[in-house]
């Protein structure tokens, strides 16, 4: 039971922790509650989906199917992580500034929600899948009892979204004039992060080279997978030995989306321009 | 949609079905095999050749998934119950790369010893 506690935790708290962000992040956007429990639930069906699918999908491309359907949801992922990040930075202050105004805000809040909802669903679909398949194990080899299984899946699933609650309420906590340049930041470090993840994915799959591996080695000063290295992992994409291909991804990600983000806010923003820059 | 987009987006279809189906490319680099058999794997230490591209075949003989997960290696890939997964890994320096099945960490371990 302890097993399936720890196995479910680790897999839920990452997307805890990412769902715990985007909600806080979305918080002015009238209806984002909706769009963030349709994310959790199509991620949940995606997830059994994919599990009953695992085996077929491996098989494809060579055998490296499982390799490029990872990378590609999670360049979905990446896409709408930026996507997002860049609407905010024209739409933020003002949704902040009013969090009942109608109209125009609205329908843009939809597309903005939509892009929300599928960066859900892909996290909770790629951690559940793997969860669904591990449990199910569990329960056909009748190693663990059903009732006791779903004690500690429960368990862990309990502690998984306590993470992602942690973290909602201390950016919720975060002065106004500060919220939106904290929770862009930590959601362009997400999108960074997975933007990496994609890369081992690519690598695994031998699409592409790994370029030197690894650039360095900090797993003597903070092994991944220490409470501390395991929390910037899920945050920032921490990896004590990144390869070369991982890094490239990462900063390319990070500078795309920030470049991207100065760029949009100049050209909507007239007068944006002329203060200092945040 | 216009006509030429409309073939482009078809014949897009096309090569990715191909591309999805086609068997893996005649594989020069070498084969090992890890079974997995009670959620241990065999054998629990495997050698391969340095600074070789090796093709590890993992059988996975339990009637559960099992994920073989390495950070030594960065690799993880989930293996259904019955079936066989690939996992490319190297060209490797010599040494020692620990691996574990993910879903059965106290029993499902092992290495790989390059030299």
């Amino acid at each position: 039971m302890l097993g399936a506690a720890i196995i479910v935790f680790r897999e839920s708290f990452e997307a805890a922790l990412l769902i715990g962000i985007i909600a806080a992040a979305t918080r002015a956007i009238p209806g984002r509650s909706r769009f963030v429990a349709g994310g959790i639930a199509a991620g949940t069906l995606g997830a059994i989906v994919v599990a009953v699918l695992t085996g077929r999908i491996a098989q494809l491309f060579g055998g490296m199917g499982q390799e490029l359907f990872n990378a590609s949801v999670l360049g979905i992922a990446v896409l709408m992580l930026a996507w997002h990040n860049i609407w905010m930075s024209v739409h933020g202050a003002e949704l902040a500034a009013d969090a009942r105004r109608v109209g125009r805000e609205v329908s843009e809040g939809r597309r903005a929600l939509s892009a929300i909802l599928v960066v859900i669903a892909i996290a909770v679909l790629r951690e559940g899948s793997e969860t669904a398949l591990f449990l199910y194990g569990l329960v056909s080899a009748g190693s663990v009892g059903t009732s006791q299984l779903a004690g500690g899946a429960g368990l862990g699933l309990v502690a998984g979204v306590g993470v992602g609650l942690v973290m909602y309420a201390g950016i919720v906590r975060v002065p106004m004039r500060w919220f939106f340049a904290v929770t862009s930041a930590l959601i362009l470090l997400l999108a960074a992060a997975m933007a990496a993840q994609m890369a081992r994915f690519l690598v695994q799959g031998d699409i592409l080279p790994s370029l030197a591996d690894p650039v360095w080695d900090t797993s003597h000063a903070l092994p991944g997978n220490s409470p501390l290295g395991a929390l910037l992992h899920a945050l920032m994409g921490y990896d004590p030995q990144p390869s070369g291909m991982q890094l490239v991804f990462y900063v390319v990600t990070a500078a795309a989306i920030w470049l991207g983000m100065q760029l949009v806010r100049r050209r909507q923003l007239p007068g944006a321009g002329s203060r200092a820059a945040a | 949609m216009s006509r030429l987009p409309q073939a482009g987006f078809f014949f897009a279809v096309l090569l990715l079905s191909w591309l999805a189906t086609a068997p893996a490319a005649f594989a020069a680099e070498p084969e090992f095999t890890l079974v997995i058999r009670d959620h241990k794997f065999q054998p629990a230490e495997l050698k391969i050749p340095a600074n070789t591209k090796v093709r590890l075949i993992v059988d996975n003989q339990d009637a559960t998934a099992e994920e073989f997960e390495s950070k030594d290696l960065k690799r993880e890939k989930v293996i259904p119950p019955k079936s066989k997964g690939t996992v490319l890994i190297g060209p490797l320096k010599p040494g020692r790369y620990t691996f574990v099945g993910e879903f059965h960490e106290s029993t499902a371990k092992g290495v790989i010893i390059v030299e």
